[in-house]
């Protein structure tokens, strides 16, 4: 989990945030309410997980609300892996 | 009626929220011609007063050349007010088509057709002409007008890091499954004033099998050494596939936008666009002005010339006083203050020295990168820049920020 939990944030660190951006990122940041990661860009984070751990997630489960922190995306990784 | 009490109120509070965020934006009234110097009546019922102008999109100072508007008298007096048509029932006159034909010229496309206003360009050429097969990448700085655009088009989204090369071919090599990749930005982007490094973006697309679309908005007319726009200014004029441009700012600043770029996506719009279909002809008085416009400009570029001098006069003033400016070589010169407040207070002082400039904050800009954003135009002359730049010197002393870098600024006054 908390290997999961690092490539996650070294992905979101490394995709959105500026070189000067010293921003504090933790699990529970709010990513996408924080206006850290935009509608338009959640896609190449999802695409990042799908990549990264062989699964498939539905459009339908990639909203907002399930992408807006990284224990939230742990959860939504999690129950794919198991599908 | 059904407005009831419980809707009033509701509204009455979104309203309120935004008042309470101060973010709340009110109009000011101008009582001349758009033009170097105005009259502005702010607030609303004092006298008006003469101010230098430094907001405006008026880059080329044509929004009231008398030409323009004779050309435009000349357009009302042989071709009506109004056509009282969307342009294929019965609203194209000739004038329209040779305007778009000026415009491919002027451009370097192949084909252009007219729009209402540049935001409908945006809002209508990516539904008409991708699909979901296909994937959009766009600038993260990119105008509100492309994201909306972005949202009504099926086709997969996703962004770079504002200007970063490296980000965009990352990009591109991972979406190389898709059927179409575009590859979407700005020409000058419009908060920050730095201009797209549209050669390398080009680079970047024939390496990787990918369009290119541009809106040149703030750069039609004055970028490049005639004027042509960004695809000039970087060497790739002739070479980009989908261009939106508007004729609100340095084309004579009435209102009208257009895309221009490969025949057969122009082609897709006009059948396909829907702000194109189903929103009425651009009126013919406009069209007569821009024609105008397009002759002035393509016979000499005196005017250009004149707003580049101005650009890097006013620039190399602002550094001389000590402000903190955004690097660039467009006449979009931002002066970071960061702090909301702070820009609100400097943009009201100046306004008391008899310039007028905007304080710019979130959402507009990024929260702490507030600013007031000035803009040049051929119509100012050297007296006007220096008044201005007099003035930001006394403002910037009172509240003790000549010299101060973004750290120290940001010190004194916060985020």
């Amino acid at each position: 989990m908390d290997e999961m939990k690092k490539m996650i944030l070294d992905y979101v660190r490394r995709e959105y945030l500026e070189e000067d951006d010293d921003r504090d990122l933790t699990e529970n940041t709010p990513l996408i309410s924080g206006g850290i990661v935009d509608s338009f860009s959640m896609v190449s984070l999802k695409r990042f997980l799908e990549k990264k751990y062989s699964i498939q997630i539905p459009d339908a489960d990639a909203s907002p609300e399930a992408f807006d922190t990284v224990n939230k995306i742990i959860v939504l990784v999690n129950r794919f892996k198991k599908a | 009626m059904s407005y009831s009490d419980k809707a009033r109120a509701a509204f009455q509070s979104e309203l309120n929220n935004i008042k309470e965020a101060g973010l709340f934006k009110e109009e000011r009234y101008i009582h001349a011609p758009q033009g170097a110097e105005i009259e502005v009546e702010f607030p609303v019922g004092s006298p008006p007063k003469r101010v230098i102008n430094l907001c405006a999109n008026n880059y080329l100072g044509l929004s009231s050349h008398p030409e323009v508007v004779a050309a435009a008298h000349d357009g009302l007096g042989h071709r009506g007010y109004g056509m009282s048509s969307v342009r294929f029932i019965c609203g194209t006159q000739d004038i329209h088509r040779q305007l778009e034909t000026n415009l491919t010229e002027f451009l370097g496309t192949e084909d252009t057709l007219l729009f209402p206003s540049c935001m409908d360009a945006n809002a209508g050429v990516f539904e008409a002409i991708l699909n979901d097969q296909d994937v959009m990448i766009s600038d993260r700085l990119v105008h509100a007008s492309i994201v909306d655009g972005m949202r009504l088009c099926k086709a997969m989204t996703d962004t770079y890091k504002h200007s970063d090369m490296g980000h965009l071919e990352e990009k591109l090599q991972e979406h190389q499954d898709k059927r179409i990749r575009l590859i979407i930005t700005d020409g000058v982007f419009s908060m920050d004033g730095d201009v797209v490094k549209l050669d390398e973006i080009v680079a970047l697309a024939k390496k990787y099998d990918a369009m290119v679309f541009v809106d040149d908005s703030h750069a039609s007319g004055f970028m490049g050494k005639t004027g042509r726009g960004t695809p000039e200014h970087c060497g790739v004029h002739g070479q980009i596939d989908i261009i939106t441009t508007t004729l609100g700012k340095a084309l004579g600043g009435a209102s009208g936008g257009c895309v221009s770029g490969r025949k057969e996506l122009v082609e897709l719009c006009r059948q396909k666009a829907r702000p194109y279909l189903f929103s009425n002809t651009v009126a013919p008085v406009i069209v007569s002005g821009a024609i105008k416009v397009l002759e002035l400009i393509s016979k000499t570029t005196e005017r250009r010339d004149k707003l580049e001098w101005n650009t890097n006069y006013w620039r190399k003033l602002l550094t001389e006083i000590g402000l903190d400016i955004k690097a660039g070589d467009s006449p979009i010169v931002p002066v970071m203050l960061y702090n909301a407040k702070l820009a609100q207070d400097v943009a009201r002082d100046m306004f008391a020295e008899g310039i007028y400039v905007v304080g710019f904050f979130f959402p507009v800009v990024p929260k702490g990168q507030a600013r007031i954003r000035t803009q040049l135009s051929a119509a100012h002359d050297k007296g006007h820049l220096d008044k201005a730049a007099a003035a930001f010197k006394k403002v910037g002393a009172k509240y003790g920020i000549l010299g101060l870098n973004k750290k120290q600024i940001i010190e004194k006054y916060g985020m």
